[in-house]
């Protein structure tokens, strides 16, 4: 046993993190610092490690994967979210790319597998439905095959950032007559810009807009754009959720962000003392932390079976779960160190950039937008409850 | 022991209860809070019109002879419509101010046009440092001539963008956290030196950052005691407390009853959601903490008349309990509604946003509980 980094570790570190210092783009770090991304801000740093043969470390190396170990890729992810870099969104990265050359045809792979690894491709995904969310398969959008065409119609929801989105991937019910409802429904790719395609931005708690509802009426789709087999859809959809959960955990982000609360603790006053040598919050900030290094170490041990060769499989659900419990809980730490600075909403603040009269420390302005847009991580992905119910019955075998 | 109300409080629980219900629906208040101004003086009007504004006070004082029930009663209903109007700032806080200290001539000026609605008060006490440190303070009013000079900035003044007046407290001796050397200003808002910086507030209601540069202030301008003000603002502060109190239990019911609608409506996996046990022992776990919340602020809200000590032990007591149920609760709501509960169109993300905001107000769960470990260790 042994948790330390070989020589040839530290090299990879010492590479990437000059990597990064040089070319991390600086606009975009200032825009997430203050909350203000533009579509083209969420792709930029997506576009130059796709110059670099960066983008898909994970895929296989054919089709453009670095070959990096999965401690390798531990080690990227460590390094981008120290400077709290904005990654590539995983839709195309991490979910639709990996269905596609698994389980796609040449064709396919030859014509999205270069988008997604440039980023010049914005994918969404299509799975939840009004009436389907923790129940997937019971969604209703069906796709009826005429001729060569699929003809889509239905409504998905929470499609996250489908306004900005190129290309999508959607589960449609192909046979309404299956015997289970898991096993009637296929895999499409749909090109956003398809005629009968409408995207309607859904407003969240925090002021934003990241999801959708994407109504789709009489969309024609090519039957080419049918991913592996019809009625097949449901596995690859599951094989795509086990991938999404695998990233879910976020620990390195996690890490960043107990730094920024001590950072913010540091500068809080209570009683004279920074907040940080509170007895009471830096048990709170300790407690967080430890729950942090036990999620670290499980995840590398989840990484080593993979460099085993062991896919990722319903242990997936443990890092999802404790992975949100812990995001949502920095977000509440957050919340409770600004203080009373935490109530301002900084979206009505006057857009003139006059700062005469500062409204609290700017550190303050995110802290409850961040509190309840972090909500959704125990809700998305699979709820929290339906991990548990996942490893009830996969891992429990009850 | 009674824990019944008498028939004066049940017509005003019964009256307040049915002008949120009747007058402040929920797209009401979508277009109140949303509206230019944030709020809606025809509500206060109607409030003083109702007498609901005379309640928590004596007859002598031109009220009906309530006090602390009758504001609860009235916040808790205020806490089921999520009003945003300022009942706490003015009513309770600056009220609270002129009942206890305020002279014969700043109760005839002041209180009866708080009664009336045609005066409405901000309370400008937290300052960007304070921290829930009622004492730490380094706005000042410095004697000059009769009256004072009052120098200062004033952090997250709820209501302040519609106030006329507010109280202010200043430090006119000593260091930066003395116990002494506070007092208590009424200052109108039109004063010369008095300036706001208006913002909203992420729980739907309107707050300011308010400066006061070389503001002159006349003698009569002070209540109470020169330097001797911390007793009389803490005071203030634990009957805005245990307010606040009130109207988390009123968000918490309207919240617990809203999952409980949404679980029986909500099918997955061919069944109500209501169905599946996990999601009923949240639900139940949230009953209990809303019934330990109401027990709690009836305690805060009976021992506000007693010695200082009890008060305050049964003030943070009341608010320890209430802020972690407000957390389990608007949280737990979000997430049986699912991803309902994050968006802005349903009502359950707006409760759960007040719920998140009373945790802090007048002092969050650990502020409390330090001044809980404190009086008990000085018992």
């Amino acid at each position: 046993m042994n948790l330390e980094f070989t020589a040839e570790e530290n090299a990879f570190r010492d590479e990437v993190r000059s990597f990064i210092e040089n070319n991390y783009p600086q606009n975009v770090e200032r825009a997430a610092v203050q909350d203000e991304l533009s579509p083209d801000d969420m792709t930029a740093w997506h576009k130059i490690l796709g110059e670099k043969g960066w983008s898909v470390p994970a895929w296989p190396e054919q089709y453009g994967g670095t070959g990096w170990t999965p401690t390798q890729r531990y080690i990227w992810s460590e390094e981008n979210a120290r400077v709290n870099a904005v990654m590539p969104l995983p839709f195309g990265v991490a979910m639709v790319g990996p269905v596609i050359y698994t389980f796609g045809n040449e064709e396919q792979k030859a014509k999205h597998l270069p988008g997604i690894k440039s980023g010049n491709v914005w994918w969404c995904q299509g799975y939840s439905e009004p009436g389907a969310g923790s129940d997937l398969a019971s969604l209703k959008t069906t796709a009826v095959r005429d001729g060569d065409d699929y003809i889509i119609n239905g409504q998905k929801t929470w499609t996250t950032l489908a306004q900005h989105a190129d290309w999508g991937f959607f589960l449609c019910r192909t046979d309404p007559d299956a015997p289970k409802p898991q096993q009637g429904i296929s895999f499409i790719l749909v090109d956003m810009k398809t005629p009968g395609i409408e995207v309607r931005p859904i407003k969240l708690i925090d002021g934003g807009y990241e999801v959708n509802e994407v109504w789709l009426t009489d969309v024609r789709v090519p039957a080419e754009n049918l991913i592996g087999e019809e009625n097949k859809g449901w596995t690859y959809a599951k094989f795509l959720l086990a991938h999404e959960r695998s990233g879910i955990a976020g620990v390195a982000r996690s890490k960043r962000g107990v730094e920024q609360l001590k950072e913010i603790a540091g500068h809080e006053i209570l009683d004279g003392k920074p907040l940080l040598e509170d007895m009471g919050f830096a048990t709170k900030i300790s407690q967080l932390e430890i729950d942090l290094a036990a999620l670290e170490i499980t995840e590398l041990r989840t990484l080593a079976g993979e460099q085993a060769g062991k896919g990722p499989g319903p242990e997936s659900s443990l890092l999802k779960v404790k992975g949100t419990e812990i995001q949502q809980r920095l977000t509440e730490l957050t919340l409770e160190a600004v203080g009373q600075y935490g109530t301002p909403d900084f979206r009505s603040f006057p857009a003139d950039g006059s700062n005469d009269f500062p409204i609290g420390p700017d550190y303050a302005h995110s802290a409850a937008p961040t509190y309840f847009n972090m909500r959704k991580t125990s809700i998305y992905g699979g709820s929290n409850e339906i991990q548990r119910n996942i490893i009830t019955k996969m891992v429990l075998g009850l | 022991m009674d824990f019944n109300f008498s028939d004066e409080q049940n017509m005003v629980r019964d009256g307040i209860s049915r002008l949120v219900r009747e007058q402040y629906d929920w797209d009401t208040r979508r277009g109140i809070i949303d509206s230019d101004a944030g709020w809606s003086p025809e509500f206060w009007a109607q409030l003083a019109e109702l007498g609901m504004l005379a309640a928590p006070f004596s007859e002598e004082d031109g009220g009906f002879g309530g006090g602390a029930v009758e504001t609860m009663l009235i916040m808790e209903e205020f806490g089921k419509g999520l009003v945003v109007e300022p009942f706490i700032p003015s009513v309770v806080c600056a009220g609270g101010f002129l009942k206890h200290a305020g002279t014969a001539a700043q109760k005839e000026e002041y209180l009866s046009a708080i009664i009336t609605g045609e005066k409405i008060f901000a309370f400008a006490y937290a300052e960007p440092q304070g921290r829930y440190d009622l004492a730490n303070l380094t706005t000042t009013a410095k004697k000059d001539g009769d009256g004072y000079s009052l120098n200062g900035q004033k952090a997250v003044v709820i209501g302040a963008p519609w106030a006329s007046h507010f109280v202010v407290t200043a430090r006119t001796s000593g260091g930066q956290s003395d116990a002494g050397g506070l007092s208590v200003f009424i200052v109108a808002k039109e004063a010369a030196g008095v300036s706001l910086r208006d913002y909203a507030t992420v729980d739907g209601r309107r707050a300011s950052e308010v400066y006061f540069e070389n503001v002159a202030l006349g003698a009569d301008a002070l209540i109470g005691e020169l330097d001797n003000g911390l007793p009389l603002i803490e005071t203030v502060v634990d009957e805005a407390t245990a307010a606040v109190c009130a109207e988390a239990t009123g968000a918490m019911q309207v919240t617990h009853a809203m999952t409980l609608e949404y679980a029986k409506q909500r099918k997955q996996f061919g069944v109500p959601i209501s169905s599946f046990q996990v999601l009923q022992h949240r639900m139940v776990d949230m009953f209990m903490e809303y019934e330990q919340s109401i027990s709690m602020s009836y305690l805060a809200t009976i021992k506000l008349a007693e010695d200082e000590a009890t008060r305050k032990h049964a003030v943070s007591s009341a608010k320890v309990r209430i802020g972690q149920s407000a957390r389990f609760v608007g949280q737990s709501a979000v997430q049986t509604h699912g991803g309902m509960g994050v968006t802005d169109e349903t009502a359950v993300g707006s409760y759960f946003k007040r719920l998140s905001i009373i945790e802090g107000e007048f002092g969050s769960v650990d502020h409390h509980m330090r001044r809980h470990v404190a009086l008990t260790a000085a018992s």
